[in-house]
């Protein structure tokens, strides 16, 4: 299959009163057609941000996308004209946000929100987005669409907001779909409902997904691929099972480590990363998770290591990934 | 109610015959719904605890599950009074203290201790960590002297890993995590003997979070404590948990040991619950049978009749609107309440329990 995306060496700084943040710093991955990707890691590790720079969304100031290209179906989304953008976003790659309370206007209609972009994008009449609209939300499952539209935003729970959300998101068909959390403040039997909505939608459309989320088994249960991201940087990338299987950086590890899931022994002793996420105006001169890594090593202090293949399209930046080795802390499944 | 007596026998023989710790008969929390202005009259109720009877022995974790608005975190704001109980008892050490007010609600309060979900909000801003633990010891008048009151603040602050020296800090001043270990150095400060954690760990990094599981386990190994331990997350409730209430809607749905509801859950709500929660394992992943549920949890203020889980019940039929399901035994202890009482057998929504049984 055809690659949708490539992101190359992409920076977004923040300039904040306590100093530079480098949000994302470096960062390069493709995505292919059809394709889902999980990209995970914790508050702060510039997931999110990410997202935001593909879509041209960073708030400026404080934030400034420093470097890079972001290729988009042959062009440079980095290069084109704020106009032309526009016709990107919406159009050719849709996103759902974490907040499905924050992310509707308030004082519009439920029917206005959604007829908006099959206006703007398709050229659609009133007539025709209407029916459409009402089409999309029964496709979402939403029950008694010709009502709901006249409605209002706070007139529906969050699961149903999150449901339009991904209505209005697919509504023009795009080919990439970015979901930034997009199930975090949602009830799991709610969450598992809006995952399979949007697996079915996207399947069927043959939409590119890009996951965002700190929920491992989220990511387990949907994506092809994973790429894990700390303090700025990816640090590991692969298929789900190259990374679920055989991590490769101390990171990825740690992570796996530290979720208690239902298919491990009930009893098992967590085992945290121990320390805190460092300080991101202030990162080590060499690998940013040294303080926390059980594999440190003299090298990894003085340089930080790049994103190398280890195998077979699974990548890592980690010195000692040789040594890396998941079972050895004691959990097997 | 004959159910009540029969849930507090069964309880009770459960745990090595003492009574129990903690104690809950039949606790119904309504909240009234008034409309209007100056003559406000009462136009409905939430009842967002409707008649649940629980036990907690003393050095258990019992896990409160649900979704939200299943009346979770009422049950556990009720046992601290911060909410009052409209029916029922909660009983501590076999005392009633639903109805205790003034120095007799303070001397109680000294056996329970709680940790809220917020490690943001719960934390007053302009009080110093060591004046936040510290606080319940002047309270309750637990120290004498200054000099003592120094000492037992350093020494609750590192029990939960914190450095005594951060004792001059303000909250702003610390991350997440350790937002959460002065609230829980707080709540243990007047050396309770039930503990109830309100989603102590949801708002924390996954890497943080286990952190703070496994402090909670060793002070509970090292002082003996009871836990009612409130989670939407079911996999961090199984981790930590030695028995397990599921809830729907304020009422209990299914309760047994932690293996009967994880390995053998009954329930077609508990049943869709676990299967809804995805594990880290992409094989796994790929072969695992998954009920999603239809719709939303109905609105409180006009809960569904007879059986509340009814309206997105995949097994549901005509006599669940009828008929009041009440929990039964399904097997020694672990209880659930279906009408379909022929219990519906699991379809392995938990993928650990295959493995276990063959």
């Amino acid at each position: 299959m055809s690659t949708l995306l490539d992101v190359k060496n992409l920076s977004t700084h923040f300039n904040t009163s306590a100093g530079t943040i480098k949000a994302v710093n470096d960062v390069s991955f493709k995505l292919r057609e059809g394709e889902t990707l999980g990209l995970v890691g914790e508050s702060g590790c510039g997931k999110s941000v990410t997202a935001l720079s593909i879509m041209r969304l960073v708030p400026s100031p404080p934030g400034r996308i420093v470097s890079g290209d972001v290729i988009f179906q042959d062009q440079n989304l980095l290069k084109i004209s704020e106009e032309e953008m526009q016709n990107v976003r919406g159009r050719d790659i849709g996103m759902i946000f974490q907040e499905p309370m924050t992310s509707l206007n308030p004082v519009l209609s439920i029917g206005r929100q959604l007829r908006e972009p099959l206006e703007l994008h398709l050229g659609m009449t009133k007539q025709q987005s209407l029916s459409r609209s009402s089409e999309l939300l029964e496709l979402v499952g939403i029950p008694d669409p010709a009502t709901r539209l006249k409605t209002f935003p706070h007139q529906t729970s969050g699961g149903q907001r999150q449901r339009i959300m991904i209505a209005m998101a697919l509504s023009c068909e795009p080919k990439l779909l970015i979901a930034d959390e997009a199930t975090t403040a949602l009830d799991v039997t709610i969450q598992a409902q809006i995952l399979e909505i949007i697996k079915e939608l996207t399947d069927r459309l043959g939409t590119s997904v890009i996951i965002i989320t700190h929920n491992l088994g989220v990511v387990a249960r949907y994506a092809d691929s994973v790429n894990v991201m700390y303090a700025g940087k990816l640090r590991e990338s692969g298929s789900l099972d190259q990374v679920y299987k055989q991590p490769k950086h101390p990171y990825t590890v740690g992570l796996l480590n530290s979720v208690p899931t239902l298919d491990l022994d009930a009893d098992i002793r967590l085992q945290p990363i121990r320390g805190e996420i460092p300080n991101l105006t202030d990162l080590p001169k060499g690998c940013a998770f040294i303080d926390r890594c059980d594999y440190a090593e003299q090298k990894c202090q003085e340089s930080e290591p790049e994103l190398e293949e280890v195998e077979d399209a699974h990548f890592g930046a980690c010195w000692e990934h040789q040594r890396v080795n998941k079972n050895l802390l004691g959990i097997t499944p | 109610m004959t159910t009540t007596t029969a849930d507090s026998t069964i309880s009770q023989t459960d745990s090595n015959t003492q009574s129990p710790l903690l104690e809950i008969r039949d606790l119904k929390v309504h909240f009234p719904v008034t409309e209007g202005f100056i003559l406000q009259r009462q136009v409905g109720v939430i009842k967002a605890v409707d008649g649940v009877n629980l036990t907690v022995n003393s050095g258990e974790t019992l896990g409160l599950v649900g979704e939200s608005g299943s009346g979770k975190t009422t049950i556990g704001r009720a046992i601290l009074k911060l909410e009052n109980a409209t029916e029922g008892q909660i009983l501590l050490n076999g005392e009633d203290i639903t109805q205790s007010t003034g120095n007799r609600l303070r001397d109680v309060r000294r056996h329970l201790g709680m940790v809220f979900q917020d490690p943001f909000g719960s934390l007053n801003p302009r009080m110093s960590a060591g004046n936040l633990v510290g606080e319940p010891l002047k309270i309750h008048r637990l120290t004498t002297t200054k000099s003592d009151y120094k000492r037992r603040v350093a020494e609750l602050l590192k029990i939960v890993g914190l450095n005594s020296m951060m004792a001059g800090r303000y909250p702003h001043e610390f991350s997440g995590g350790q937002r959460q270990r002065i609230g829980v150095a707080r709540a243990l400060a007047a050396k309770p003997e039930v503990m109830v954690l309100d989603e102590p760990v949801s708002a924390l990094d996954v890497s943080i979070q286990a952190q703070v599981i496994n402090l909670i386990k060793d002070l509970q190994t090292e002082f003996g404590l009871a836990y009612i331990f409130i989670a939407h997350d079911l996999s961090v409730v199984r981790n930590i948990s030695d028995r397990v209430a599921v809830m729907y809607l304020g009422k209990i749905v299914e309760i047994g040991s932690r293996d009967d509801i994880y390995n053998h859950p009954k329930h077609p709500y508990t049943q869709a619950l676990l299967s809804a929660v995805p594990t880290a394992n992409p094989e796994l992943e790929r072969s695992r049978e998954r009920i999603v549920l239809e719709g939303d949890i109905p609105s409180p203020l006009n809960p569904p009749s007879g059986c509340v889980f009814r309206t997105r019940c995949p097994l549901a039929t005509k006599e669940c609107s009828t008929q009041l399901p009440e929990l039964q035994s399904v097997s020694g202890n672990h209880r659930a309440a279906c009408i379909k009482g022929d219990w519906y057998e699991s379809k392995n929504p938990v993928p650990g329990s295959v493995s276990e049984e063959t």
